[in-house]
């Protein structure tokens, strides 16, 4: 564990921005943990005295049309948004690179099937097809993280294919099958730890994705539902307001998303470059 | 010396689309005593990797015998094999040592894996049999937390070594283990090599690209030629007096500094013949052999025996 | 022998920026490659044969900065030259040939092609006259049936034709020095001889001086007419072939030559060669890198610059106690 933090610390200190980024990911993690004991107002709490008002010293961000305070909502919201990011990138991760390794080292029917499936899913307009499932399934958070893994499976299980397809002749693969090591511990424990400093950067990348998907769903008034605080949500809301000039509605839910996608896309790089042993000297 | 390895006829054809067939090994024929070690040469599409893959057993033969020791192992399934207990009994050196490594996992990860899954050691008893089979292969044990991009050419080479070894093998499949080395350290890997097999009792099935290290090291040489053996022999003859054309072309390849020394050059012109339906009344090698005669095109040559422990397939050795 | 050598590298030093520090990869090397002439650069890895061509190529890495020195090719510096220039030698005057041959072409054009895009970027060669002369060269490096070889692309060759391809491309335009990169590791023996034997007539043919790098000490004294042996970034030890087998006179020569296989009679009579490379970023490095390692180490050995003695005809060793 030592070498790898010690070496965590060294890729920190060559990459300044990698270290902004893990900073900002600290920040949302936080906020996410603590969101509802840090808000200085219930993120439910409407007022109608104090309806869209400006950001000032009592509401750094401002109110909503119910009075609500917004920098609260946009606290609280961490917690939902990135729950959704997690969970829609672990279930893409398991369903897609799982699939796409096994397609990759045994090719033959496995590799078809995995492939045919993946192409399915792809002839869709991707958030079309996310609208289909969630309005199918029926308007749950949980069915936006199962809609969101669904859309990113082709990715994951393409990129996991022809990584494992590349490692499938190395030598090293031979040597775990005369160590004896049967097929699926050899894909478990010999392939898909070499793939996961690449599949590192691409859920990095998704779960910048999936919070914007779940954004957009919850835009057009599918998944969450009001009163819930959202980031999408309040944007779709605040938008009806722009116009008639209170732009802080939809300004700071907007800037948050911006900000943790932007996060999350630094992190991947960097996470990258710890977990891979041969960035270590 | 009563043989440990038995190859019976031992054949692979890979299907290349429109029924044709690809003969990679044809009919081989060969043993391999205890204590013993025999050199494999040939150049490359000659089907030494697939041979030492029907042997090795990652790789089914289309037909044919390997008997280790009284079982013959192509009885089993390739796939199948990893949990099959002869398994332990025949370990391989690979050629490239760093992609013979597990990127992710430290020299001690790796070396432990075999002794982990057939041996059933785990624990301290198994640190400890790593240790033990790094200070056998000379590699110092501070050396084993590191990964493979932190080790040279030549530590590598003995953490592939220590791996192989660790389960005990009764034969040892060496591919070209130090193609990849510099000359000052190959001869430290030979060295070690040529103590373990004394110390471990094992046999050595050494497949070599370098003749000259397969003079050094091998005490019967076997020669292979698109899928076939043409020449096999102690080692020492096969070099000082070869019988087979390709044989002689092989060596008189060489490079050879001192012009006295050199032996006639027999230059090989052209293309092998294809390996896929090759007509079986063609010899091989006819086409490029400098001897070719009418009765090469009509009958195939079988191997013969041509001295004491010589066989060639030729029809005029 | 002649007036004016095809190269004379002068003094040259060359310096790798790494994350861990400067590591001084060649210090002074110098040596002559006659016209026709053919000379080998033989050491171990680390020894820097290959950034010695690569830097005389102008094709170092970027991290990499020649220190010093001159490389006097056709009259001018070739480390001095400006890109443009440079590029302008290259391929017409000056060539070079890789390790690797399939992974040294382009994958994705056809082989007569290739050669045909050289003969008209230095060639004179016009778009419509090039196909022709490319398949010329194919018949030039005895390439069967070379009108339908020139159509194929590298994967579809052998490993041994891809390499005549480079030849083909690299000596398209004539040029005075060729730089062979380790053209035939990775080759079969009966192939290396082929093409070893090809290069040198075409060679022979043409005039060409060749600067030939290789880690086979035997090859090299088959194949060429003098050896510079190398360790750690200097030169140790130029000689022709056989007088360097005959009479090595560097230490590190002769237990190169001892650790040869061929060369000795059994395994056990071979000896490595202890110590390993020097650390190239250390700013105290002794005169002699290999020192270390050498059990003729003098005092002169660790204090005075290197020397180069004269020892024989064309025979000069880098040493204060040779053998």
């Amino acid at each position: 564990m030592l070498p790898l933090l010690r070496h965590a610390r060294y890729v920190l200190s060559e990459n300044p921005v990698t270290g902004l980024a893990f900073g900002l990911f600290a920040m949302f993690l936080l906020a996410a943990i603590l969101g509802p004991v840090l808000a200085p107002y219930s993120p439910l709490q409407s007022n109608a005295a104090m309806t869209l008002k400006p950001p000032s010293a009592e509401h750094w961000f401002g109110t909503d049309q119910l009075g609500r305070d917004i920098f609260s909502r946009v606290l609280v919201a961490t917690r939902l948004d990135l729950t959704i990011a997690f969970a829609s990138v672990i279930l893409a991760f398991m369903l897609g690179a799982l699939s796409g390794v096994a397609a990759g080292y045994f090719g033959g029917w496995t590799d078809r099937v995995v492939g045919r499936l993946a192409d399915t899913i792809m002839a869709f307009p991707l958030f079309v097809l996310a609208m289909g499932i969630v309005a199918a399934l029926g308007n749950e958070v949980i069915n936006i993280v199962i809609a969101t893994a669904i859309i990113n499976f082709p990715l994951y299980a393409r990129v996991a294919r022809a990584e494992a397809n590349v490692r499938r002749e190395a030598g090293f693969i031979e040597a775990a099958r005369l160590s004896g090591n049967g097929e699926a511990r050899v894909l478990l424990g010999h392939v898909l730890p070499n793939i996961m400093p690449i599949m590192m950067v691409q859920m990095s990348l998704t779960m910048g994705y999936a919070i914007l998907n779940a954004a957009g769903l919850s835009f057009i008034g599918l998944g969450v539902r009001p009163p819930d605080a959202e980031w999408g949500i309040m944007v779709a809301e605040g938008a009806n307001f722009i116009q008639s000039g209170e732009w802080w509605i939809a300004l700071f839910p907007g800037a948050a998303l911006m900000l943790a996608v932007f996060c999350f896309n630094l992190l991947g790089d960097g996470l990258r470059d710890i977990i891979d042993p041969r960035m270590r000297t | 010396m009563s043989a440990l390895l038995d190859i019976g006829a031992l054949a692979k054809r890979f299907d290349v689309g429109g029924k044709r067939l690809l003969f990679a090994v044809d009919e081989v024929s060969f043993t391999i005593g205890r204590g013993e070690t025999v050199g494999l040469v040939g150049e490359s599409g000659c089907g030494k990797s697939t041979l030492v893959r029907l042997i090795n057993r990652l790789l089914d033969p289309t037909s044919g015998s390997i008997g280790l020791g009284g079982t013959d192992l192509a009885a089993f399934k390739a796939s199948a094999f990893a949990a099959n207990p002869n398994r332990a009994r025949i370990q391989m050196v690979f050629q490239d040592a760093g992609d013979s490594l597990n990127p992710r996992y430290t020299a001690a990860d790796a070396i432990a894996d075999p002794v982990r899954r057939l041996k059933k050691m785990s624990g301290t008893d198994l640190k400890r049999r790593v240790e033990a089979l790094a200070d056998m292969t000379g590699l110092p044990r501070e050396l084993l937390s590191r990964f493979p991009h932190q080790l040279s050419g030549g530590q590598k080479a003995r953490v592939g070594i220590a791996r192989a070894i660790a389960v005990e093998p009764e034969l040892l499949i060496l591919d070209e283990p130090t193609a990849a080395l510099d000359v000052s350290v190959q001869v430290v890997i030979l060295q070690l090599l040529q103590q373990l097999k004394r110390e471990l009792g094992m046999s050595y099935l050494f497949v070599s690209h370098d003749l000259n290290v397969v003079r050094l090291l091998c005490d019967r040489v076997l020669v292979m030629y698109l899928g076939k053996i043409v020449e096999e022999g102690p080692a020492a003859e096969v070099f000082a007096d070869p019988r087979h054309p390709y044989t002689r072309a092989l060596i008189s390849a060489i490079p050879q500094a001192d012009p006295e020394k050199r032996v006639g050059r027999l230059r090989l012109g052209g293309e092998p013949r294809s390996p896929i339906d090759p007509d079986p009344t063609v010899c091989r090698f006819y086409g490029r052999c400098p001897q070719g005669e009418p009765r090469c095109s009509s009958e195939m040559p079988l191997l013969r025996t041509a001295g004491p422990a010589r066989q060639v397939a030729c029809h005029f050795a | 022998m002649t007036a004016v050598p095809a190269l004379a590298v002068e003094d040259l030093s060359v310096e790798f920026r790494t994350r861990s520090g400067t590591v001084k990869v060649l210090e002074r090397v110098a040596f002559e490659v006659d016209k026709g002439e053919t000379v080998a650069l033989v050491g171990e890895s680390g020894s820097g044969k290959s950034v010695t061509a690569f830097a005389v190529m102008g094709i170092l890495d970027a991290a990499g900065k020649v220190t010093s020195g001159r490389a006097m090719f056709g009259g001018c510096d070739l480390l001095a030259l400006s890109e443009h220039d440079l590029a302008e030698q290259r391929g017409r005057e000056l060539s070079m040939i890789f390790q690797n041959p399939r992974t040294a072409l382009n994958p994705i054009r056809r082989v007569g092609q290739q050669i045909a895009d050289v003969l008209v970027r230095h060639g004179g060669a016009t778009r419509p006259d090039a196909p022709r002369a490319a398949v010329e060269m194919l018949k030039k490096v005895r390439i069967p049936d070379p009108e339908r070889r020139a159509e194929a692309y590298p994967f579809e060759l052998s490993g041994g034709m891809c390499q005549r391809i480079m030849i083909a491309i690299a000596l398209a335009c004539r040029p005075a020095l060729l730089i062979a990169d380790e053209p035939t590791t990775g080759l079969d023996v009966t192939t290396q001889a082929v093409i070893m034997d090809l290069i040198g007539e075409l060679a022979h043919e043409s005039g060409m001086a060749t600067i030939f790098i290789t880690h086979d000490l035997a090859l090299a004294a088959e194949y060429c007419d003098r050896i510079v042996v190398m360790h750690a970034g200097h030169i140790v030890e130029m000689a022709p072939g056989l007088e360097l087998f005959a009479h090595p006179r560097h230490p590190y020569s002769a237990k190169l030559l001892a650790a040869t296989p061929g060369e000795t009679a059994s395994l056990a009579e071979m000896a490595s060669i202890p110590g390993g490379l020097p650390d190239l970023r250390r700013p105290d490095l002794p005169p002699c890198r290999y020192s270390a390692r050498c059990e003729r180490r003098t005092d002169e050995c660790v204090t005075k610059p290197l020397p180069h003695r004269a020892v024989g005809e064309r025979h000069v060793v880098a040493c204060w106690n040779p053998l």
